[in-house]
């Protein structure tokens, strides 16, 4: 890249960054000058000093139960997150590829799907709760559900909009109906698959938290809820950008691996 | 008496497209074409031109008439009829090198059987170095070369060509026939070639057939007589010409009557 390009790039992500650093002063100016109810609003540095006794403090259950907790905490939620999606993936993929290539399972299978589509994850929880109690699988479950709809759409978008000449070529130099699905279908449809990962990525951190305010007594989602019942509402605070911060970076993360495995888009011609 | 079987043999092929409205795509298609002949099939837009080589391919089933390949009834689409299509129809994620070895990799063969021929055929049309490009790095002219590698490659009885050079410009389309031409005169392979391009089929082919508008028929055989080997140059050739202009007269006949019919 060149330095010009490097500039630009600079800039516009300091742009970026003037309004967000600017409310961050205001309001941090306000809670010093307690013009917010430090209950409901504590200032900025509040909040990242909890976060700090919350990430690295010394533990111990006498004042604040949450010290030393933070990593543990995140964990449980990612470990629950990652279970989910890679259900919602496991299912989701292989299932809308078929959807999309065979008239036959798009006629039979896609109506059950969009029929359960539209009950929303939050509709299923009383069920989910009965049926696995109050422990991981119910919020596994959630996740894997929430993340299968995205996931399965757009692979079968994806395996629906191969060429057909793209077919025909497989078929002339002697394919498969099988070297048809696995080496033309399928890549075909690993652009859309990633997109469907991703959207599916950001249901299953807001079907973890879900899950875990209702349905599990452990993760960022419990803790919310139970800091929340003890007014500590600076470790909300914390504990909601702790819940953005891990969806932004596994949103990076799965921009990382979708560049590497669709190289041959992002190149530049040449 | 002793025959060679036609490469391709056709009687009475009809194609009839089914819907709220009917639509007869080929009608009456009689055609036969020799073994190692290069045959153009000429026409306007839309006269079924690419249907009638669907056809030969397996991708379509007539609704009427007769179909021999090799003296046989026509089989599922496989690597004994090799097609170039018009946006060549490469894997986008495959590179040059994968997409060219692409049927043998399919069906099983091993490496050892077909690289060094893989390499043979990439140089030969001109895409040496672009190996490990894929086709998005690529220029239309070069996505064609990589069609025509890949069918070469699988060393079809016939090969199926759709307008392959239809979106080129026309200093690549030159290019391209001049390559054609180089390659087919060391293989003398059965050729189908569609195309619209008048110099393009009688530079080219054996014998240039000229299809009539929707619905498609063969109009007349034109054989043309000009020495093999050819190049570019004998566009200007006064035999080229006389036969450029019966063609020509014919196509406006043809023009003048469609438009009589609307």
């Amino acid at each position: 890249m060149t330095l010009d390009g490097l500039n630009a790039r600079l800039r516009t992500f300091l742009q970026g960054l003037a309004l967000p650093v600017v409310l961050l002063l205001l309001w941090e100016w306000a809670g010093r000058a307690e013009l917010l109810p430090a209950g409901i609003l504590p200032a900025p540095s509040t909040v990242l000093k909890t976060w700090e006794e919350w990430a690295f403090g010394s533990g111990g259950f006498g004042l604040n139960p949450y010290s030393g907790t933070w990593f543990d905490t995140v964990l449980f939620s990612a470990r629950r997150v990652v279970q989910g999606f890679f259900w919602a993936c496991v299912a989701g993929v292989p299932l809308g590829i078929w959807i999309g290539w065979s008239a036959l399972a798009a006629r039979s299978i896609d109506p059950l799907i969009q029929g359960l589509r539209p009950i929303p994850i939050t509709a299923w929880l009383p069920f989910s709760i009965a049926l696995f109690g109050i422990r991981d699988m119910g919020a596994v479950f959630l996740i894997a559900l929430g993340a299968f709809y995205p996931i399965l759409i757009n692979a079968t978008h994806g395996a629906r909009d191969v060429g057909r000449n793209l077919i025909r070529a497989a078929q002339m130099m002697g394919a498969s109906d099988r070297d048809l699905v696995l080496r033309v279908v399928f890549p075909n449809a690993l652009p859309a698959i990633f997109t469907g990962m991703r959207l599916g990525l950001g249901v299953a951190w807001t079907a973890v938290i879900v899950a875990e305010i209702v349905a599990v007594k452990s993760g960022l989602g419990y803790v919310l809820w139970d800091a929340y019942y003890v007014g500590r509402m600076d470790v909300v605070l914390a504990d909601m950008v702790s819940i953005g911060l891990a969806g932004f970076l596994s949103d990076r993360l799965m921009l990382v691996v979708q560049a590497r495995v669709l190289h041959w888009r992002t190149l530049s011609r040449g | 008496m002793t025959t060679t079987a036609n490469a391709v043999e056709m009687s009475g092929i009809e194609k009839i497209y089914a819907g709220r409205h009917p639509v007869t795509a080929l009608t009456g298609v009689d055609l036969a074409v020799g073994d190692g002949e290069f045959v153009a099939l000429l026409g306007p837009s839309g006269c079924g031109k690419s249907t009638l080589l669907n056809i030969v391919a397996g991708f379509e089933q007539p609704t009427a008439g007769s179909l021999r390949i090799d003296g046989g009834p026509p089989r599922r689409p496989g690597p004994d009829r090799a097609v170039v299509f018009q946006e060549s129809a490469l894997f986008p994620w495959l590179t040059v090198r994968d997409n060219v070895t692409f049927g043998p990799r399919i069906q099983r063969h091993k490496r050892g059987s077909f690289e060094q021929e893989a390499q043979r055929i990439i140089q030969l049309v001109g895409l040496s170095g672009f190996e490990n490009h894929y086709p998005d790095q690529l220029s239309g002219g070069m996505k064609q070369r990589v069609g025509i590698a890949r069918c070469l490659l699988m060393q079809p009885k016939l090969f199926l060509m759709d307008e392959p050079f239809g979106a080129l410009d026309a200093q690549t389309r030159l290019q391209m026939q001049e390559l054609l031409l180089h390659v087919w005169e060391t293989l003398k392979r059965t050729v189908i070639f569609i195309t619209h391009d008048i110099d393009e089929a009688i530079l080219l082919a054996d014998t240039v057939y000229v299809m009539s508008a929707r619905p498609g028929r063969i109009r007349s055989r034109n054989p043309v007589d000009l020495p093999r080997p050819r190049d570019v140059d004998m566009l200007t050739d006064s035999t080229f010409n006389a036969l450029r202009r019966d063609i020509l007269r014919q196509i406006r006949e043809e023009a003048g009557k469609s438009g009589a019919t609307h």
